[in-house]
């Protein structure tokens, strides 16, 4: 079967690929940075090939040295690789003899998931299945980007080392930005345990007095809002400011429908998702991707449609809940 | 009740705003929220490890860059606004609003996988838009690129999060419906994800206009970048 841990395995190669890359770099006047990127790009591959061997408070002190190496910028160059007259040529006279082909690849990968996701998922040889059932998705995903790269140097007629050399330009240009996703989510993790909702929830309960249905109403949005902000994730708010403020108050005191008030309330937090730079895969990330210098570049792109439409929530969240 | 891990918000609340590194600021809240609720250090450890190992998979995107990296050295870009700037119709504000549409749609249907930041908006999506204002417009200043830039990437994550919701078994339905159960309450997906549909709507209305808006914008921003290279007759 093929499973989640072989996705992770794949990517553990690349990543210790690019480390070794990152030792070995022939640029001059690196100094330093060599061991530190190497490090980092070296302990995160470590994390994805032995992540499930080592002892969880190893992997806690191996998290905490991925956070000082980027935390104290040891992570990416300060000159950043600009591509060559060399580079442009090449990609100027290859763009023209291979066209359209060269958006083939870029499609394989969303519909080699959707395919794996939805047919290979069913596939079974003597009782057991091709893919592990519950990560389908997320192994699909592994799979069709195999078959892309495949595909991509097929048609270009390049190598793998390649592949990885160019993987490592692109990592690099996200730099710790990789990093941060996953440490929110871990932080959200720490603020479950440590039961943070449930006391955001309390104070939002003591400090505003809910007997009037706008009030309510208003306190559960922005609720929803503030603490997707600060958790990163609507997921994390939802169940916190749903049972603290909108099951008791909204549904029970004042009647409301509850799958009106959850269904707008969770896009209310969505609103939050927008604003805050811990929702990092969706808004810092793609600031590394695109090099621009604005680390807010994209959250500011979204406050005009995250405000309006907030306040277009709490409208609907007050007329199609109290119908 | 224990109020004490809210000093875990603090630490992102203050540490932001002052510029200082966020993966310091997220790290030192983690600890800190920790220590608050009288968590042993091991144990504080293997919950950072645990939790770490348990959300690797939000980096397996990282699998795509080998594939978009081989492309972009073989002309992905080039190829890309070559063929936008080619089609006469081709303007900014219509490309994001077709993006949009698409990926919206796609999303509602549970095809979430169809675009991304690393997939889509660097190498297909923010060129394109780029060489569709420039072919449209005339040359942009840096500053209006980068904001176009941005903008696509925000397109594409208003997209996919207002499309997303309506789709039965995406988790944000099942979550709600599966929240409502533990407390109570049967309520059927379909009636939750409905619900969703008024925000969609509002998030292509407003998003839409303010692609319009954007395209005016450009096109004055373009004429007066033209015209400060234009040579100035003094007599």
């Amino acid at each position: 079967m093929i499973g989640l841990a072989h996705v992770y395995y794949a990517l553990g190669a690349l990543l210790a690929w690019v480390a070794w890359q990152a030792l070995r770099d022939p640029r001059p006047g690196l100094g330093w940075r060599r061991a530190t990127n190497g490090a980092f790009w070296g302990v995160l591959a470590a994390l994805f090939l032995l992540g499930d061997l080592l002892p969880e408070a190893v992997a806690g002190l191996a998290v905490l040295a991925l956070a000082a190496l980027a935390g104290f910028g040891g992570v990416g160059y300060r000159t950043p690789a600009r591509p060559s007259p060399e580079d442009e040529a090449r990609a100027a006279s290859s763009a023209a003899a291979l066209g359209h082909r060269l958006l083939l690849p870029v499609l394989v990968i969303p519909l080699g998931t959707l395919a794996g996701a939805v047919g290979l998922s069913r596939v079974a040889f003597g009782g057991r299945a091709l893919l592990d059932p519950t990560h389908a998705t997320l192994v699909s995903l592994g799979l069709a980007c195999a078959l892309a790269l495949a595909l991509a140097l097929r048609l270009t007629r390049e190598r793998v080392p390649i592949a990885i050399v160019e993987a490592r330009r692109l990592l690099d240009a996200i730099g710790w930005a990789a990093l941060l996703p996953i440490l929110l989510a871990t932080l959200g993790g720490v603020f479950t345990q440590a039961e943070v909702g449930t006391a955001v929830a309390e104070l939002v309960k003591r400090t505003i007095p809910m007997d009037h249905r706008v009030v309510a109403v208003l306190a559960y949005g922005g609720g929803m809002t503030l603490l997707t902000m600060i958790m990163g994730n609507a997921f994390a708010a939802f169940p916190v400011m749903t049972a603290g403020v909108g099951l008791p108050l909204l549904v029970k005191l004042h009647g409301a429908d509850p799958a009106a008030l959850g269904a707008i309330g969770m896009l209310t937090g969505y609103c939050g998702t927008l604003m805050t730079p811990m929702a990092a895969n969706f808004n810092i990330v793609p600031v590394a991707l695109l090099n621009l210098p604005d680390q807010y570049a994209v959250i500011k792109a979204q406050l005009a449609t995250a405000i309006p439409l907030f306040f277009a929530n709490l409208l609907l969240m007050y007329f199609l809940a109290f119908r | 009740m224990n109020m004490w891990p809210l000093l875990g918000i603090a630490v992102v609340v203050v540490g932001l705003p002052l510029r200082i590194h966020p993966v310091l600021v997220v790290t030192a809240a983690a600890l800190v929220t920790g220590a608050a609720a009288r968590i042993e250090a091991v144990a504080l450890l293997a919950m950072l490890g645990r939790g770490f190992l348990k959300n690797r998979y939000l980096l397996l995107f990282a699998l795509t860059l080998p594939v978009i990296g081989v492309l972009e050295r073989r002309g992905l870009k080039e190829h890309a606004q070559r063929w936008i700037v080619g089609i006469k119709a081709a303007t900014p504000a219509r490309l994001l609003l077709a993006y949009f549409v698409v990926r919206q749609a796609a999303a509602t249907l549970g095809l979430t996988s169809l675009g991304g930041h690393a997939q889509t908006v660097r190498p297909l999506l923010a060129p394109m838009t780029e060489a569709a204002a420039e072919s449209a417009h005339g040359p942009l200043p840096e500053r209006s690129r980068q904001r176009l830039k941005a903008f696509a990437a925000g397109t594409d994550n208003i997209a996919l999060f207002f499309g997303e919701d309506l789709f039965l078994a995406f988790g944000a339905v099942l979550l709600i419906s599966s929240f409502y159960r533990d407390s109570g309450l049967v309520l059927e997906p379909l009636q939750i994800a409905l619900w969703g549909i008024p925000t969609a709507i509002a998030a292509l209305a407003i998003h839409g206009v303010r692609i319009l808006r954007l395209e005016r914008r450009l096109a004055a921003e373009a004429s007066r970048a033209s015209d400060d290279l234009a040579p100035r007759s003094t007599p």
